[in-house]
């Protein structure tokens, strides 16, 4: 009962940087980011996929870290929210989220930049039912939503130059 | 809780090796379902087997004879294929329904269909296109059809050293095409409440001449449902047959009352859905004329 | 302060819509919440929780978890002190112990499933709590009650043996599961539907809800050799967590410092405290800091949802559409301990209107679920909605828009509310006119759809804040509160320091303040921080300001008088009257001296020391709110399913500060009113076991639910407040949830009062009506 479970050693780039770290075989991606890589910008707001505040980039994919465990990422590429801002310059999503002022509380911002980020990528033109359809899985309590649907199409703008 | 392993095998061969005389063993795909369970307590595996480094479970062929999806391709993958966005619409976007963005990022046909709940809303969908499930184990390979896999809530006919590896989808007759909807009280980010899946072929005259209808969330398992599809072939898709099979739907349907919806409503919503999702499909096929 | 001040109308700050302060913070991910501090050393508690709705805690047992290796303290009431009848020294409301102190540890009885009964501290979150399972409750099983109707009932099982019901004459003899009754009335209520035409009496029921604000609850609490507790927790009040920890564990306050991380939402549900006090405990017996977070599963179970309710009410009408009556009778739901906002509900549900006879009753109950806690408004949407269903069937009945009914009989000033304080000038009328003007009110309703339009009142609060601003050598200017900042508040007291002190408002830098480190400031709540953290930071920006002006006059060798402050700068009159000088455009002579803040501040060390003014206060300035909601809706016929349209929210907010964030307040109220009506409610087994404790399955309203929620807001200043503030944040969840109910009604063909009206209900509604 109890004995401390065999971890397992696990190399995966983090933000650009190579990172090393030890988990147990239950652990998940969001307890490995957020309290051993110092990463508490990805958030835990149910740990079971349903709220979308610890999104980040798995190889390409938007994924909830907490529905990732910390063993599988061996070799992987991810991106928190720590990794958007690049040199110092914010990413559009996050300048626009501050200028529609479209973050109240802001404990679901970073799961929102992430995932806005990933729409944008794939889909530079969105259209608000488009926006609104991809990011139904991260919640939002304070803003209804409003503001961050505008913030997030209004960056969709500003990357296509409009 | 005792120790729990881990493990990786990046073949079939060496799964097989690794699942031998293991104790406790859950396979591993997209994890958005067995995590969850992992940590509202309701599993507890001794060994978590990650099956998504074998390059069949990832692989997606389609050719003239038609689909074989990788049982752990992940529902992103899928819906952004426009090819199989043209062929299996029904399918795509059931697989699509699955979760929110980042669970598409995870999820897959496999996995939705080996956690075997009777809401997973691909199944019906899998059922009414005929698809059928490729299963390696230590015997060998079996193929079962996707509609006698499940055996009940949370149960299925995999043994513990059995892989589900591929789902393979016969290619769609012309003047062919599927839909599937399903109820949820929101938008997004629900359990199914009742599903329907439909395939449809048409004759040049609006015919029906094959159907498959199968429903979910309001039995044990996704239930076929040929009395639906009785009720369509041979005509136009009309009201009279619309009701019928609506009718036959509901009469199929042998929900539970719980805390996403009740008897009474799952009987009556799905027959809707069917209703519904016939008309889709049907207007699938005329537009591709 | 007294209603012949002078409120400021012309603001060069107040107004704009600068970037938030801490808004860099949040979309990098820097910005620190709850769960976001480790400390060395630290250690995890895991609560221990119980299986029952309702039992005798007949024995703990903590032997085998104290075996496991890896745990360091175990805890339980046994640590805590006997709460007796003793108040609680200077909370907000006045509030029992024993009603605090058993839902962080039970005493004797546990009331509620999930109700704390111990606790473990070990070196991982998983050996936590594999040691918690290990702890050996041993339970009498007891009869529980969660339904109102079956807690009044002579035979149901007694939560309390002790309670009888507070506010009967004369007082009952005998103990009931009702804790508090208050009836409230004005003219003569009989009188007043003898007069009229017609008479409608409609009963609403609604669900118990929880905030489901997205930060779980999370603490750190360390405790040093000298039994010092240093406390770091998600909180809508610092203050609020010093002094119920006190009380909770007998620490002195004295002894008790609490840090408030950025908060992740709240709504109410973060004033009062789950975890710091287990944690304070923990850490003490330990010997080392001592980290929880609440799951959240643990949130919905065992934090402070929101009371179910049934109101009956009953409205008589003129055909002229005069409302002569209105009577209420409300039973609300607090769970296991006496804690609803049953007062407001009886209080303010009839507060828009003008009417002379109203009777308000209110019964609070006992029941085996959690212990209820505020949500935003707290008890006025279980009051409102009821009211606002029955006068948009009036309206209806009387072929009158339901706005022009609400028009003929809304207060203005000089009118009298239930609570007796009269109404200074009031923006309802404003509200109503301009949703009816709004383009949205216009568009036709295609079949199946709905319209529904609502009013709310909404009293806000004021009492006590603090705040300092401290001049930087340089001229930064830091301002200090104790208010956590839970949705910009900020970005508000920046933009009114600046307004003062006329600077920039990027020079500006507020913070939020530990308890050892500011005057004592009451929670974030009632809708007061504006108001009242506001108005002490302008207190202090004008006390900065009158200390900048005697600097520079001593340095000039002028009197004060003969200095006034302008543009952030000090600056000689030589004569122009003190009218005369505006902000930015200021006729300032040739040849009068001027000496800037920078100036003054690098200076300050040879001219009296530090540039530093605090101001404390108790703001009894609070004036109402009222807002005016109109919502189309479609249902699907054949699933019962709703998809909302369009939606417009007003609202009088005195003076908006930063606009956007009191756009956003009043967009995040409406959509958690819509989440009210259409979907979400606690969901019990016959247990009294919660069904529904995630966020899958308690469906808060996701983006693709919504349309824009599109806002107006009304300006009607607050003339007690210095810059006409009244405050915003709770009136918008209060009107979506009858104007939701009346669209739903409406398009459906039905008369659905049973809430939420989620699908099926809607559907067997539709399939009666056929």
């Amino acid at each position: 009962m109890s004995a401390p479970m065999k971890k397992c050693h696990v190399s995966a780039t983090v933000n650009g940087e190579p990172r090393e770290f030890l988990c147990e075989p239950t652990q998940v991606l969001s307890d490995i980011l957020r309290n051993d890589l110092d990463l508490t910008g990805t958030k835990e707001g149910c740990t079971t996929g349903d709220c979308g505040a610890c999104s980040v980039m798995l190889d390409g994919a938007l994924v909830c870290s907490c529905l990732v465990l910390a063993a599988e990422v061996e070799g992987s590429e991810i991106e928190t929210v720590e990794g958007v801002a690049k040199d110092g310059v914010l990413h559009p999503v996050q300048e626009k989220l501050l200028e529609h002022a479209a973050l109240q509380c802001g404990i679901c911002t970073p799961g929102i930049v992430v995932a806005a980020k990933a729409l944008l990528e794939q889909n530079p033109d969105p259209s608000e039912e488009e926006t609104r359809y991809w990011l139904a899985g991260n919640l939002c309590r304070c803003t209804g939503y409003d503001k961050i649907i505008r913030a997030v199409m209004d960056a969709g703008a500003a990357m296509r130059g409009e | 809780m005792t120790s729990v392993q881990y493990a990786a095998p990046t073949s079939l061969a060496e799964a097989a090796q690794v699942l031998a005389g293991a104790e406790a063993p859950k396979l591993l795909a997209g994890g958005t379902d067995l995590l969850v369970q992992m940590k509202l307590g309701l599993r507890q595996p001794g060994l978590i087997v990650d099956i998504k480094k074998i390059p069949e479970l990832k692989a997606l062929g389609l050719d003239a004879s038609g689909l074989s999806l990788g049982a752990a391709v992940p529902g992103a993958v899928v819906t952004a294929n426009a090819e199989l966005q043209r062929l299996y619409p029904g399918f795509v976007e059931a697989l699509g329904l699955i979760g929110s963005s980042q669970v598409q990022g995870r999820c897959s046909a496999g996995g939705n269909l080996c956690n075997s709940s009777p809401a997973a809303d691909s199944v019906p969908a899998m059922i009414a296109l005929g698809a059928v499930c490729r299963i390696v184990g230590p015997a060998g390979e079996r193929r079962v059809p996707v509609e006698d896999f499940n055996t009940g809530p949370g149960s299925n006919c995999l043994a513990p050293d059995e892989i589900l590896v591929a789902l393979e989808f016969p290619r769609p007759a012309p003047r062919s095409s599927d839909a599937y909807l399903r109820f949820i009280p929101r938008t997004e980010m629900d359990i199914a409440v009742a599903g329907a899946g439909v395939s449809l072929s048409l004759a040049e005259d609006g015919t029906c001449i094959a159907a498959r209808v199968a429903i979910g969330a309001v039995g044990p398992r996704a239930i076929p449902v040929p009395a639906a599809a009785d009720a369509l072939v041979g005509t136009t898709l009309d009201d009279a047959a619309l009701d019928a099979a609506a009718a036959a739907a509901s009469a199929a349907a042998t929900p539970i009352t719980d805390k996403r919806g009740t008897v009474e409503y799952r009987k009556k919503v799905v027959g809707v859905l069917v209703r519904r999702a016939v008309l889709i499909a049907k207007s699938r096929i005329e537009e591709q004329a | 302060m007294t209603s012949d001040m002078k409120v400021k109308t012309q603001f060069r700050h107040v107004g704009t819509r600068p970037v938030r302060p801490d808004g860099l913070d949040k979309v990098t991910g820097r910005a620190q919440y709850g769960a976001d501090r480790n400390l060395q050393g630290q250690v995890y508690g895991h609560i221990v929780r119980s299986p029952h709705a309702h039992a005798r805690i007949k024995s703990i047992d903590f032997s085998a978890a104290e075996k496991l290796p890896g745990v360091v303290a175990t805890m339980s009431a046994a640590d805590l002190p006997e709460p007796g009848d003793r108040l609680i020294p200077g909370a907000e409301v006045e509030m029992k112990l024993k009603n605090v102190s058993p839902v962080i540890m039970a005493r004797d009885k546990v009331l509620y499933h999930s109700q704390a009964v111990a606790a473990v501290a070990a070196t991982s979150p998983r050996i936590a709590a594999e040691a918690a399972a290990l702890v050996k409750v041993e339970y009498e099983v007891l009869p529980h009650v969660l339904d109102m109707h079956a807690a009044l009932a002579d035979d149901a099982p007694l939560l309390h043996e002790d309670n009888f019901t507070v506010g009967m004459d004369p007082p009952p003899e005998k103990p009931s599961n009702v804790s508090v009754y208050v009836a409230m009335a004005k003219g003569d209520v009989e009188q007043g539907f003898a007069e009229a035409d017609i008479v409608l009496e409609r009963t609403v029921t609604l669900p118990m809800c929880h905030q489901a604000y997205i930060e779980p609850h999370a603490c750190v609490a360390k405790v040093d050799e000298n039994g010092k507790v240093d406390i770091w927790c998600t909180t809508q009040g610092q203050f609020m967590v010093r002094v119920l920890t006190a009380e909770v564990t007998g620490i002195p306050q004295k002894d008790i410092k609490v840090t408030p991380s950025e908060i992740g939402g709240g709504f109410g549900g973060k004033t009062t405290v789950y975890i710091e006090p287990v944690a304070a405990v923990l850490a003490k017996k330990a010997g080392r800091p001592v980290k929880i977070v609440m799951s959240r599963e643990e949130v919905f179970r065992a934090s402070g949802p929101v009371s179910d309710s049934e109101t009956r009410v009953k409205i008589g009408v003129k055909k002229d559409g005069t409302i002569t009556a209105i009577d209420s009778d409300m039973l609300m739901n607090t769970g296991a301990y006496s804690a609803s906002a049953m007062f407001a509900g009886v209080l303010f549900g009839t507060a828009p209107y003008k009417c002379e006879n109203i009777r308000s009753i209110g019964r609070e109950v006992l029941t085996n679920k959690p212990r209820v806690w505020a949500y935003r408004a707290p008890g006025a949407p279980q009051a409102l909605t009821a009211v606002e269903c029955v006068v948009n069937e009036l309206a209806a009945e009387l072929g009158m828009d339901p706005i022009d009914l609400r028009l003929q009989n809304a207060v203005e000033e000089g009118d009298i509310p239930l609570y007796g304080v009269p109404f200074q000038p009031v923006g309802l009328k404003e509200c109503l006119e301009k949703v009816k003007e709004h383009p949205n009110y216009q568009v036709p309703l295609g079949p199946n759809q709905g319209r529904g339009v609502a009013c709310a009142f909404w009293i806000n609060a004021g009492m006590q804040s603090s705040a300092s601003i401290h001049v930087a050598p340089d001229g930064g200017i830091s301002v200090q509160t104790g208010n956590p900042d839970i949705g910009g508040s900020r970005a508000s007291m920046a933009l009114m320091a600046a307004e003062v002190l006329g600077v920039p408002v990027e020079t500006v830098r507020p913070a939020v303040m530990d308890t050892d480190s500011i005057g004592y400031c009451d929670g974030t709540g009632g809708s007061r921080t504006t108001l009242a953290t506001g108005g002490a930071v302008i207190q202090a920006a004008e006390k900065l300001v009158e200390e900048l002006r005697r600097r520079a006059a001593a340095s000039w060798q002028v009197d004060i008088e003969d200095v006034a402050w302008l543009d952030g700068k000090a600056v000689e009159r030589c004569g122009i009257g003190i009218d005369e000088l505006i902000e930015g455009s200021s006729p300032i002579k040739d040849g009068a001296k001027v000496l800037t803040l920078a100036e003054l501040a690098a200076t300050a060390g040879n001219t009296g020391g530090p540039l530093t003014a605090v101001a404390s206060l108790h703001a009894h300035n609070a004036a109402p709110a009222f807002a005016v909601n109109a919502c189309d809706v479609e249902v699907d016929p054949e699933t019962g399913r709703t998809t909302v349209l369009r939606y417009t929210c007003a609202q009088d907010v005195g003076k908006a500060i930063h606009p956007a964030y009191v756009e956003g307040q009043l967009q995040g109220g409406a959509v958690q009113g819509i989440g009210w009506a259409l979907n979400e409610e606690y969901l019990w087994d016959e247990n009294g076991v919660l069904d529904n404790a995630g966020l899958l399955d308690y469906r808060i309203p996701v983006a693709s639910d919504l349309p824009m929620i599109d806002t107006i807001i009304v300006e009607e200043p607050n003339i007690m407040h210095p810059f006409g503030v009244r405050g915003v944040g709770e009136a918008p969840i209060c009107p979506p949830v009858p104007a939701v109910t009346t669209a739903v009604n409406n398009a459906a063909g039905i008369l659905l009062y049973d809430l939420p009206l989620s699908p099926p209900k809607v559907l067997a509604a539709i399939d009666e009506r056929d």
